[in-house]
C-alpha cells in the first residue's frame, strides 16, 4: 500500500520510462468474472487496429494494453461497452507502482529459500537427534551450517531491517525478539559446531525464519488487495477536458485548465472542475456527491462541482476551482488522512506483543546471568539464553493473527463479501453502531415508476416512444418498466430534448411531451416525479419510487435484534429519506447531510464512545467511510467508496450482512483462543528452556506443535 | 555409512531443482493473476491451434 505521502511524489522519477512507440493503457473492468469474459475483452481488444497486446487481470479486474500512440483511450471504452463490458480509464502512471507488488514476491521468494533450507535441515538434523556421534554428527552440522547460515542471512533480512529501524527509533517492536532469536540461535549453533558441540539449533533458526515468512506474507496478501484509497481517487478522476478558446473547442488535459477558463461539458461526460454555468441548460447527476436521487436542474449561474455527470444539455462552465483545490480532491485528501489514522488502530496481537517482547528479553538475560554466576561458564550461559529466546518463539505469535484472517476472508469470500483491511474483522466485531447511506446502499441506485396502472393503452405506447428517444434515468426507468409489460411503443416523430426540460414529439399531429412539471406550467412537487402530457389535456404526473434493496428490512432487522443500534444518514431530502426509514421499521435518521456533517457525525459518535460501522456507496460517504470505525460498501458503489472501505458485499441484496457479524465474532475470539494457545506453550517450555533441558530436539517439537497447533484452530470456523 | 557421501549431495540437489523452479515462477510473474489463471484453464480458444 503506498502511503498519502508517496501518491504526492511526482512521477517520472520512480517510474521507468515507457517505450515510446507502445504506449500502455489501463483500463478497469469491475464487470469481469470469468473465462469467457477474459476471452471476449480480449478478443474485442485485439480487433481494434493498433492494439499490439492485452492481457486481462481477473484478479484485479482490469486490462493493461500495449498499443500504438495513435489509439484512443475513448476507442477502446467505447469498444469494451459495446461488447457489454463495463470500463473505466485508470491512470495507469498512478498505479503502476502498486501494480507490481515486489514487496509481495519478494517475500515469496524469501519464503521459498527459507522453506527449501528448513527442510534440508530438518532431514540432517533427524540424524544427529537419532543419535549420530563424533565426526559424523560434526559433519551433519557443518552441512547444516553451510545450509542454514546464507539461508538465514537472506530469508531473515525483512525482519533485521525492521528491527534495526525499530532500535534507532527507541522503540520495541515484534522484531526484535525475533531476530535476537534468529541471529543468537544461529550464532551459538556456529560456535558450538565449531568445537565439536553436541546442540546446535540451525533447524530452529531457519524454521523460525519459515514461519514468520509465512505469516507475513499472510498479512501482505490480505494488506495488498487492499487499494489506497488516495491512489484510486486520483485516478477515476477525469483527465480530459474540452476547453473553450477563442471560438474553438481544444481538448487539453485536465491540468492545463486554469481558473477562469471555461469549459465545455457534453452530456454524459463528468465535469471536470467546479465552476460556475455560463450558458446553456441541462440536468446534473450529482448523487454521487450528496446522495440526492432526484438530478437537479443546472442552468446559467448555477454552482457544479467536478465529478458530477452532466445529463442531458451541453454546458458552458467556467471553472473557479482547479486541480487540488476541487472539492472531490479535498475529499480525496482528507480521506487520506483518516486513512492514517485506521493503521493507528491497536489490535490484540500488538498488544500482545507489547506484553511479550521485553518480557522475553528480561526472561533470557536472567536466565543468562543466573547460569553465569552459578557455573562461571559463559558458553553454558550463552546457549541457554538462546534456547530461551528460540523456545519463547513468536512463531505462534506471528501466526496467530494472520491465519484467522486468511480463513475468514476466504469464508467470507464465498460469502460475497470482500475483506479489504487486516484488522477490519477485529474492529467489525466490537461495532454497537450501524449507519447506512440511503441512496444505493438502502436502495438500488435506480428509480422504479409505479403508478402507471392509470394509463390507458393508447397513453402507454405513446409514453414508451417518447421515453425511449431519452437517456435520462427516469426515462429509462420508464422504458424498463413499459417493456415488462410488454407494451408496443408508438412512432413518434419531430423528437426533440429539451435539455434541463424534457423530451417533446409529435404523434397523430398532436404534441406530446415528458419532462419536469414546471415545463408544463406545473408545480413540481416532493418526490420523484415526472410529467406526461398529450396534446392540449391536463399533464399526468407519474412518480418514482426508489427500490429497496434485497433482503434491506431484514437484514435491518436482525442487526437490530443483535442489539445494534441502525441509524440512517442521507445527503437526500428529509421526505425521501423518512419513506425509506418508515418502510423499515421506524429508523432514526438525519437528511441533507454533506460530506463533511456525515464524517462530523460519525467523529461525534466516537467521542462518545461508540464503535461505529458505515455502510455508504457515494463520494459524499467516502469521507465517512474513512472516519468510521469500520466502513463496508455495496458492490455497485463509486470506485472510491469501495476503495476506502474495509468491506466490500459483493452480492447484490444485503442479506449477507448478519453473517459477516457472526464470522466476524467468531475470529476474534479464535485470536483470542490462538493467542491464549501460543502462551500456553512458552509457559510449559519456558521453565525447561531456563534449567538448561531444552535441546533442538525439544526446541523444534515446540515450535513446529505450536504453529500447526494455531494455524489448524483457524480453520476451525463454522459458517 | 559411505551411502550418505552419495544421498546428501542427491538430496540437496533435489531440494535445490525445487527451489529454481519456484523461483523462476516467481520471476516470470506467475503469480501476478491466480484467479485469471485458473480460469484460462477453461477457456476453448486455443484448443485447436495455438495462439497467433
Amino acid at each position: 500500500m503506498a502511503c498519502p505521502a508517496c501518491v504526492g511524489v511526482p512521477e517520472g522519477v520512480a517510474v521507468q520510462p515507457e517505450p515510446v512507440e507502445n504506449a500502455r493503457l489501463m483500463v478497469a473492468l469491475p464487470g469481469i468474472h470469468c473465462a469467457a469474459c477474459i476471452s471476449g475483452v480480449e478478443r474485442t481488444l485485439e480487433q481494434i487496429p493498433g492494439v499490439a497486446k492485452s492481457s486481462v487481470n481477473l484478479t484485479m479486474r482490469r486490462v493493461a494494453i500495449q498499443a500504438a500512440p495513435s489509439v484512443d483511450i475513448q476507442t477502446i471504452i467505447d469498444a469494451l461497452d459495446n461488447a457489454g463490458y463495463e470500463a473505466q480509464e485508470l491512470d495507469s502512471s498512478l498505479l503502476a507502482q502498486s501494480d507490481r507488488d515486489d514487496y509481495g514476491r519478494m517475500l515469496l521468494m524469501r519464503l521459498g529459500v527459507a522453506g527449501f533450507a528448513m527442510m534440508n535441515v530438518m532431514l540432517l538434523s533427524v540424524a544427529v537427534w537419532s543419535g549420530a556421534d563424533a565426526a559424523t554428527r560434526d559433519m551433519m552440522h557443518w552441512i547444516s551450517a553451510a545450509i542454514a547460515l546464507p539461508a538465514v542471512a537472506f530469508a531473515g533480512m525483512p525482519f533485521y531491517t525492521s528491527a534495526l529501524a525499530a532500535l534507532r527509533g527507541r522503540r520495541l517492536n515484534m522484531d526484535v525478539p525475533i531476530t535476537l532469536a534468529i541471529l543468537l540461535a544461529a550464532g551459538t549453533s556456529l560456535y558450538e559446531t565449531a568445537h565439536g558441540g553436541q546442540h546446535a539449533y540451525f533447524d530452529a533458526a531457519v524454521a523460525l525464519a519459515f514461519f514468520l515468512l509465512t505469516g507475513r506474507y499472510l498479512e501482505h496478501r490480505t494488506r495488498s488487495s487492499a487499494r489506497s484509497a488516495a491512489q484510486e481517487l486520483a485516478a477515476l478522476e477525469v483527465q480530459r477536458a474540452i476547453k473553450w478558446a477563442d471560438g474553438t473547442e481544444v481538448t487539453v488535459p485536465v491540468a492545463q485548465i486554469a481558473v477562469g477558463d471555461v469549459v465545455i461539458v457534453k452530456p454524459g461526460a463528468n465535469i471536470p472542475v467546479d465552476g460556475v454555468v455560463m450558458t446553456g441548460q441541462s440536468e446534473v447527476d450529482r448523487s454521487f456527491m450528496t446522495g440526492e436521487a432526484v438530478p437537479m436542474l443546472a442552468q446559467p449561474g448555477t454552482s457544479l462541482f467536478a465529478g458530477e455527470i452532466n445529463l442531458s444539455g451541453v454546458l458552458h462552465v467556467q471553472a473557479s476551482a482547479v486541480g487540488k483545490d476541487t472539492e472531490l480532491r479535498r475529499i480525496s485528501d482528507m480521506v487520506a488522512i483518516a486513512e492514517g489514522g485506521k493503521s493507528k488502530y491497536s489490535t490484540l496481537a500488538d498488544r500482545a506483543v507489547q506484553l511479550y517482547a521485553p518480557g522475553v528479553h528480561i526472561l533470557s538475560a536472567v536466565a543468562a546471568v543466573g547460569w553465569y554466576i552459578y557455573t562461571q561458564d559463559l558458553r553454558l550461559a550463552l546457549n541457554i539464553a538462546a534456547a530461551v529466546l528460540i523456545i519463547t518463539c513468536p512463531c505462534a505469535l506471528g501466526l496467530a493473527v494472520p491465519a484467522v484472517t486468511t480463513a475468514v476472508s476466504g469464508r467470507l469470500f464465498r460469502k460475497g463479501v470482500l475483506v479489504k483491511h487486516e484488522t477490519a474483522l477485529e474492529r467489525l466485531a466490537e461495532v454497537d453502531t450501524v449507519i447506512f447511506d440511503k441512496t444505493g446502499t438502502l436502495t438500488l441506485g435506480t428509480p422504479k415508476s409505479d403508478d402507471l396502472a392509470g394509463l390507458n393503452e393508447v397513453q402507454k405506447t405513446v409514453l414508451f416512444g417518447l421515453a425511449k428517444g431519452s437517456d435520462h434515468p427516469l426515462s429509462a426507468a420508464l422504458s424498463k418498466t413499459l417493456a415488462e409489460q410488454n407494451v408496443v411503443a408508438a412512432e413518434i416523430t419531430d423528437l426533440t430534448e429539451h435539455p434541463g426540460c424534457g423530451t417533446e414529439g409529435r404523434w397523430a399531429g398532436k404534441r406530446v411531451r415528458l419532462g419536469r412539471a414546471t415545463w408544463m406550467g406545473g408545480e413540481q412537487g416532493a418526490g420523484l416525479s415526472v410529467c406526461f402530457q398529450m396534446g392540449d389535456l391536463d399533464p399526468i404526473r407519474l412518480s418514482f419510487d426508489e427500490e429497496l434493496r434485497q433482503d434491506a428490512a431484514e437484514s435491518v432487522a436482525a442487526l437490530r435484534s443483535r442489539g445494534l443500534d441502525v441509524q440512517i444518514l442521507s445527503g437526500d431530502g428529509p421526505h425521501a429519506v423518512k419513506r425509506v426509514a418508515q418502510s423499515l421499521g421506524g429508523l432514526p435518521f438525519e437528511a441533507e447531510q454533506t460530506p463533511i456533517q456525515k464524517a462530523d457525525t460519525i467523529a461525534g459518535l466516537a467521542a462518545e464512545g461508540r464503535r461505529v460501522l458505515m455502510i455508504g456507496d457515494g463520494l459524499n460517504d467516502t469521507l465517512a467511510l474513512a472516519n468510521a470505525h469500520v466502513s463496508m460498501s455495496p458492490a455497485s458503489a463509486l470506485n472510491a467508496a469501495r476503495v476506502a472501505s474495509d468491506f466490500v458485499l459483493i452480492d447484490k441484496g444485503l442479506g449477507g450482512l448478519d453473517g459477516v457479524f457472526d464470522l466476524a465474532h467468531q475470529a476474534r475470539s479464535r485470536i483470542v483462543e490462538n493467542l491464549s494457545l501460543a502462551s500456553f506453550y512458552n509457559l510449559i517450555a519456558v521453565p525447561l528452556a531456563i534449567a538448561g533441558m531444552a535441546t533442538p530436539l525439544i526446541a523444534a517439537l515446540a515450535m513446529s506443535a505450536s504453529s500447526l497447533t494455531v494455524t489448524l484452530n483457524a480453520i476451525r470456523l463454522k459458517s | 555409512m559411505d551411502v550418505l557421501a552419495v544421498l546428501i549431495p542427491i538430496s540437496l540437489l533435489l531440494g535445490a531443482v525445487g527451489l529454481v523452479a519456484f523461483i523462476w515462477t516467481l520471476k516470470t510473474r506467475q503469480y501476478d493473476d491466480p484467479e485469471g489463471d485458473a480460469q484460462r484453464i477453461l477457456r476453448s480458444d486455443y484448443d485447436d491451434y495455438p495462439k497467433p
